[in-house]
């Protein structure tokens, strides 16, 4: 080391994290991060939220990623802090969000030694990452963070690790700019201008056209979202959202037939099995959304967009590929659209229109909610207040969920108009996502009313993160739709195996009233239908986090479906059908 | 035979045009080469990729291929389905030590060589057969004791798997195989 070296490689670590525009950290101290932890604590540059679990920290820094756009940063200690952290950065690889997550490891002389506190970060997140770094030299530091930062929003984003070990930390380092340009990852963002042509050709000869847009709408960036409006408006073509689209397509729009897949809406998903051009961008046609494949859509010729090649033709072959960013590409469409002299087949695109509304007219989302004083409130009812109330205020609203069937009724009930506002765990499905990303949207929008819709068997897989919750004064909303089962796998149980509720049942629930009190916030109880719109004022005027405690019904199941191995035109309504367990077959049984 | 220079950009993957078809079962070999920065972890990536997707390894070879050892060439034998190859390449393709994905069996004519050594250990008329079927082979004796050979012998899969068939009966008591190293033919690189 020569002798100009005077900064220590914690303090290049950090100076390389301002350089990157970091603002704030989520992390948790341990033994091999301590250095770094000490050079966080001589500046002011950068915030650091102590959060209670590793777990939560990735969660937090995944529901700061997508609410403001930028990267989220993680720092976590060695071995149990990175094991800890790993659900979190798969959630993030499945889901597409950008997150530097930076490990502590034992000193480089210590590695492979089975020292305290030891384990083979890199080789257990490999698989759980998009890239991941083991700085094994002083002079790497510097360069393996901005590139990390790079490949992570880069092309399709997603989650990087850099292991840390001890002595990498506290000995001088240089320090070094950003690359011009990484040598081997530079993923193609630009359309081609041939393919836009053929799609917009493919367009213009359509019948009936549909729009399937997902994450990767949101991922680009608010343009692309605005692009895709103006191109859906300009086709007068419909649209659906995946889970992970939520929010790039205003929901109050008439085009707008609500999400699709095994629990969207009739509408959305009879059109996408009897259309004739399909036209999907920054989708990636997950099981969840197709079906039974084989039945998927059979009757139309695909255009494709996405990011990140892997994508197209991966489940279901397209006719036209087109890999490049959304938002280019849809800004390249409706460029060509307009330019295009082609007619458009208006009669045939009116008569499309009859046929959906038709669908429509069957109201796939109805719920039937009994208004008597001590009524049992539908949770779907509970979600549809929450929506309007919220509305009704007209604050900015941020939509957290964990998973189950509560987050099918929000994302069925509550309706977006605008993206990163709808931060939901899709891809992985990892319980307990909600609470420490209602934290991490907080922290980016202090301001922001942010609620955590919740199941009550989910929310106490984060818990602990209420403690983070008051130490920074957080008033994140926690409202927990209490079916006292795990909705959704008691629902399969119905379903498909013969209503046996095997460990399905939350025995012994927590009083979350008392839980929330326990932890600084407040706690709030509905019982009945004629409490819930009291609950939910004063939730939303309460100055503190909140649980506010729903008691549903027990035995509501989340309609419509379509049930696993089914095709889009054989779905379940309702209760009605449910009976019949049409559509499920021996080999569906067999899917997740 | 260097490999273009890292600093050019990649060019844009070519995605097939050609309408894949999820019904066509019809399995094929395919020889992939793939130019990786010569890092520690990057095979295991490249090997994950294919045990995490559960794709086929048939043969996988892996070496620094320039002056600076900053590059390495992976050789992979795979087989699947074409919408499982193209799949393969385009997973191969994303990850980011990654460089260049070449479909050798698609993309035009190729040479694919492997080196084998064989052990065979034997006396009196076998050995002497054995001796005499490596002449017709050109395999080169690159270890003999009295009662053992071992044999070098270079050539295509199917040439290697043929002796080895030959030896079986000579007294074939051990093989190393390299998995084959595979370059395109004429002008084209990587």
């Amino acid at each position: 080391m020569s002798a100009e070296l005077t900064q220590s490689g914690a303090e290049i670590l950090l100076r390389a994290l301002k350089d990157q525009g970091v603002e704030v950290i989520f992390g948790y101290p341990g033994g091999a991060v301590l250095p770094i932890y000490d050079a966080l604590f001589n500046q002011n540059a950068i915030r650091h939220i102590l959060v209670r679990q590793e777990g939560g920290a990735v969660h937090a820094a995944e529901g700061y990623a997508r609410s403001t756009g930028k990267v989220g940063v993680v720092l976590v200690t060695s071995g149990p802090g990175a094991t800890n952290a790993v659900t979190g950065l798969v959630d993030a690889l499945m889901d597409s969000i950008p997150i530097v997550c930076l490990t502590g490891q034992v000193p480089t002389h210590l590695i492979g030694n089975d020292a305290f506190q030891e384990a083979d970060t890199t080789g257990i997140t490999r698989p759980a990452t998009k890239h991941n770094y083991l700085v094994k030299r002083a002079e790497d530091l510097a360069r393996v963070v901005h590139e990390a930062f790079y490949v992570a929003r880069s092309g399709r984003p997603g989650p990087v690790v850099i292991d840390l070990p001890k002595d990498i930390v506290i000995n001088p380092a240089p320090y070094a700019e950003p690359a011009a340009q990484h040598p081997s990852y530079r993923p193609r963002t630009e359309p081609d201008l041939g393919q836009i042509a053929k799609a917009v050709a493919l367009m213009k000869q359509a019948k009936r056209p549909m729009i399937y847009a997902g994450g990767g709408v949101i991922n680009s960036g608010p343009e692309a979202s605005a692009a895709l409006t103006k191109l859906t408006r300009l086709t007068g073509f419909p649209i659906t959202n995946t889970l992970m689209g939520l929010g790039c397509y205003p929901a109050s729009d008439p085009q707008f037939l609500g999400m699709l897949g095994m629990h969207g809406t009739y509408e959305a998903n009879l059109a996408m099995h009897d259309c004739d051009v399909l036209l999907a961008v920054g989708a990636r046609f997950d099981d969840r959304v197709t079906g039974r494949l084989n039945a998927f859509s059979q009757g139309s010729q695909k255009i494709h967009i996405d990011i990140d090649g892997s994508s197209i033709n991966k489940n279901v072959p397209v006719e036209v590929p087109i890999m490049a960013d959304a938002g280019k590409a849809l800004n390249a469409l409706l460029a060509a659209w307009q330019a295009s002299d082609d007619p458009v087949d208006k009669p045939a695109l009116a008569s499309w229109w009859r046929e959906i509304d038709g669908w429509k007219a069957k109201d796939s989302l109805k719920f039937t909610q009994d208004m008597k004083r001590g009524g049992i409130i539908k949770p779907q009812y509970a979600i549809q207040r929450l929506f309007e109330i919220t509305r009704a205020r007209g604050k900015e609203v941020f939509i957290t969920t964990e998973v189950g069937q509560h987050q099918m009724w929000a994302a069925q009930h509550f309706h977006f108009e605008q993206p990163n506002h709808w931060m939901t765990s899709g891809g992985l499905g990892t319980m307990g996502y909600g609470l420490p990303a209602a934290m991490g949207v907080q922290i980016a929008h202090p301001d922001a009313c942010v609620i955590d819709i919740a199941g009550e068997a989910s929310i106490l897989m984060n818990i602990q993160e209420m403690g983070t919750l008051a130490q920074y004064r957080l008033p994140v909303k926690v409202f927990i739709l209490n079916n006292q089962y795990m909705g959704m796998v008691r629902q399969w149980q119905e379903l498909l195996h013969g209503s046996r509720y095997s460990e399905t049942y939350s025995a012994a629930l927590p009083d979350f009233v008392k839980l929330a009190d326990a932890f600084h916030a407040t706690g709030m109880r509905a019982q009945s239908v004629d409490q819930l719109d009291d609950v939910i004022n004063a939730m939303l005027d309460c100055p503190t986090a909140v649980i506010a405690d729903i008691a549903v019904d027990q035995a509501e199941n989340c309609f419509p479906m379509i049930p696993s191995g089914a095709a889009h035109n054989e779905m379940l309504l309702g209760p009605e059908h449910e009976a019949s367990g049409a559509g499920i077959t021996d080999a569906g049984l067999a899917l997740v | 035979m260097t490999p273009r220079a890292p600093d050019v950009p990649s060019p844009a993957r070519n995605l097939v045009h050609v309408m894949l078809s999820p019904t066509d079962t019809t399995q094929r070999s395919a020889t992939i080469s793939v130019l990786v920065d010569n890092e520690s972890g990057v095979l295991a990536r490249v090997i994950g990729l294919f045990s995490g997707r559960g794709y086929n390894i048939d043969s996988l070879t892996v070496a620094p291929v320039d002056a600076g050892g900053l590059h390495s060439r992976i050789n992979v034998v795979t087989s699947g389905t074409s919408m499982v190859i193209e799949q393969i390449k385009a997973q191969l393709d994303r990850l980011v030590p990654v460089h260049r994905v070449a479909d050798l069996t698609m993309d035009g004519p190729h040479v694919a060589r492997e080196l084998a050594l064989v052990k065979v250990i034997g006396t009196g008329e076998q050995r002497v057969e054995a001796m005499r079927i490596a002449d017709t082979f050109r395999a080169r004796v690159v270890d003999t004791t009295l009662g053992s050979f071992v044999f070098e012998l270079t050539g295509n899969v199917e040439k290697i798997d043929a002796f080895i068939e030959l030896m079986r009966d000579l007294g074939l008591a051990e093989v190393s195989r390299s998995g084959i190293a595979a370059l395109a033919r004429g002008t084209r690189v990587i």
